[in-house]
């Protein structure tokens, strides 16, 4: 029988050197004449373990990392085969309690299948909920969708059945999806674990939306940082044209429904979702003022639903099991799951997908384990680099929309980066501004020149020229940015700044000059 | 240099008319040219506004908007290095700090013999193995002195 192996072709895996292990692996099995293949699957998203390789059992899928291609030799020499004990060994993979804990309904196949095989894909419930969307009409498919309390992912949280809803009920010649996957926020990488590990999700809860709103084309805008996932996706694309799953006649159906891969361009603030359209439509990345709605005015002026990866990657379990099983899972207003991404200073960083409602001490002390440099965590800043900086004193916070935002915080993409006692807030907060400025795309004024002054107002107060006056106007300049900007970068600016402010006064008022001796 | 920009001119309408009747091409027109010249040609510019029927100030505006176009060849090698917050946590800003003192360049520098330009890089998607670079367009993870030392010598060679 031939034996199945797995090295994740992960860009996370690909930067510990998963490519080399793999070519060693394939060298190893032709000199020892083995009977054996290498499948490259995506990430379990347990990047302490990558590059981790799989090896199909009869008991199950057993793990070995993290591997070095020298680690090749012994772990064959020592019964990897069947699944031997080595130094490097984890155990079945489905046991290792990261993955034990985890709900994964989104991620269900991302690190398991052949992230271009279709045929793994349906094995593995693919095409399921683009089967039964099939069977509804559009107003059953978005009525699903809404019931199943499914939020944007992409941090707005907006419901994204009543999305669907008004681009269905605008009437247009021509509609669009359009996928956001411009993932610039630090801490995420939820949206390029799927694009690599599990594209056909995508392309299926595209497909689903297609058909629920009357589009025929879907666009997916992605980043150049990301050429690992651009490729995937493209192959994907490619196989999912050549069986029929896009073209002129969806699984056979009366639907016709294309996607298409856009690459953005180094701009961070095309991800707001208006930026996004210019960009797409071959313009600066200039934010739109709203009203009219992408939904009613969208990407070429005609009516546009645009969603986050994970938003679209979540609608073939909703349409496969129903709203109800997706809605169960969760708290208050943020129904079913959430991929985790626990990233910076963390010792088990990586990809953990559960119900909505764990405590950030929860994620980052029992799920994350604390630092990796084993110092204490200082801060985490949840939700990106407009997200606010978290003290310990705030870690009881369930990790809830509404509960983030009582609190001056907010998910965003649900990306947390930690930080050990080392971290300087001022400097964290000088960034965030930084940021700001250079990413800015200039329309409105706080954004602007907002982020600029706030920058050399943070410079002041690190050169301890009047700092009570500083503190006052950096908070008066976050209030204006807050409030007066067009899109969430200068509206979204101000939380890091303050939260470094509020929750880490200590880091803003450098110690007093000690007192000559008398 | 007549000849020169003929060629470039010519390659260039090549690239435009191939891709100027798909829908919003002017992204995907530059992203082509780049990947052709290595930089997008101020030739170029005048000969997309006539293809896609814009001002030339506009495919200006849009050039010059998005940090990856460049008006000029890179090094030979190109150095990526994330400077976004989970890479700070990491020590990402004193990894920066090491390859601008080896490399003797600043940001968007390039070394004198034309071998590496160094850029930053506001996140990569390799937040749980930070610090993160790319090198030509591979990914390398958990980024530390000795890794850096290898770049910067092997991007020399």
């Amino acid at each position: 029988m031939t034996i199945t192996f797995f090295v994740p072709r992960d860009s996370g895996s690909l930067a510990l050197g998963a490519e080399k292990v793999a070519r060693k692996l394939q060298d190893e099995i032709v000199a020892r004449n083995l009977d054996a293949r290498i499948v490259r699957n995506g990430s379990r998203g347990m990047y302490w373990l990558e590059p981790m390789v799989e090896v199909e059992t009869p008991s199950g899928r057993v793990a070995y990392g993290p591997v070095k291609p020298s680690d090749i030799a012994s772990l064959l020499d020592t019964g990897m085969l069947e699944g031997g004990t080595h130094p490097l060994s984890l155990g079945l993979t489905d046991q290792l309690p990261f993955l034990a804990k985890q709900t994964r309904l989104t991620f269900a196949r991302c690190g398991i299948t052949d992230p271009v095989s279709l045929d793994d894909y349906r094995a593995h419930d693919g095409l399921k909920g683009l089967e039964k969307a099939l069977a509804l009409t559009p107003l059953e498919i978005v009525t699903q969708v809404t019931e199943s309390g499914l939020r944007g992912r992409g941090g707005a949280g907006f419901p994204t059945g009543i999305k669907w809803k008004t681009v269905l009920d605008t009437a247009g010649e021509r509609k669009y999806i359009v996928c956001n996957a411009d993932e610039g926020d630090s801490g995420t990488f939820a949206d390029r674990m799927i694009m690599e590990g599990d594209p056909f999700v995508l392309i299926e809860g595209m497909t689903i939306a297609g058909i629920a709103v009357g589009a025929t084309k879907g666009y997916i805008y992605t980043r150049s940082e990301y050429p690992h996932a651009i490729a995937v996706m493209n192959e994907a694309l490619a196989v999912a044209r050549k069986a029929g799953v896009l073209g002129t006649s969806v699984l056979g159906s009366v639907h016709a429904f294309d996607i298409e891969v856009r690459v953005g361009a180094g701009a961070y603030v095309c991800g707001e979702e208006t930026a996004l359209l210019e960009s797409l439509e071959g313009r600066r990345g200039i934010v739109r003022a709203k009203p009219p709605l992408p939904a009613h005015k969208g990407l070429f002026g005609k009516p546009t639903v645009i969603n986050n990866v994970i938003s679209l990657s979540s609608v073939p379990v909703i349409l496969d099991k129903g709203p109800a099983f997706y809605k169960n899972f969760g708290m208050g207003r943020s129904r079913g799951t959430i991929p985790l991404q626990i990233a910076g200073n963390v010792r088990y960083g990586g990809l953990f997908e559960t119900a909505f409602g764990l405590t950030l001490g929860e994620i980052v002390d029992d799920i994350g384990g604390g630092t990796a440099t084993g110092r204490p965590v200082k801060a985490v800043q949840i939700g990106g680099p407009l997200g606010a900086y978290f003290p310990r004193e705030l870690f009881d916070t369930p990790f809830d929309y509404e509960a983030f935002a009582a609190r001056d915080g907010l998910i965003g993409h649900a990306g947390l980066v930690v930080f050990d006692d080392s971290v300087d807030m001022l400097k964290q907060a000088r960034f965030a501004m930084e940021f700001c400025a250079v990413e800015s795309c200039g329309k409105c004024t706080p954004c602007r020149i907002g982020s600029t002054r706030g920058v050399e107002v943070v410079d002041r107060l690190a050169a301890n020229i009047e700092p009570e006056k500083q503190i006052k106007v950096l908070t008066d300049l976050c209030n204006t940015m807050k409030f007066g900007s067009l899109c969430a970068l200068g509206g979204f600016t101000p939380y890091p700044v303050m939260s470094a402010l509020t929750h880490f006064p200590e880091d803003f008022r450098p110690a007093p000059v000690a007192e000559a001796a008398e | 240099m007549q000849s020169a920009s003929t060629d470039i001119a010519t390659r260039a309408i090549g690239i435009i008319n191939q891709l100027k009747d798909e829908e919003g091409p002017l992204l995907p027109i530059l992203h082509d040219l780049q990947g052709e010249f290595g930089y997008v040609p101020q030739e170029a510019l005048p000969l997309i506004a006539q293809a896609l029927n814009i001002s030339r100030a506009e495919v200006h505006g849009v050039v010059t908007f998005y940090h990856d176009y460049r008006d000029h060849p890179a090094g030979r090698h190109v150095l990526k290095l994330c400077r976004a917050e989970a890479c700070q946590s990491m020590g990402g800003d004193a990894m920066a700090q090491k390859a601008r003192e080896l490399l003797g360049i600043d940001w968007h520098g390039t070394t004198s013999d034309g071998a590496v330009t160094l850029e930053p890089v506001y996140c990569l998607g390799l937040c749980a193995c930070a610090p993160a670079a790319m090198l030509d367009g591979e990914v390398i993870g958990r980024l530390d002195a000795e890794k850096l030392e290898e770049i910067a010598t092997e991007v020399r060679l």
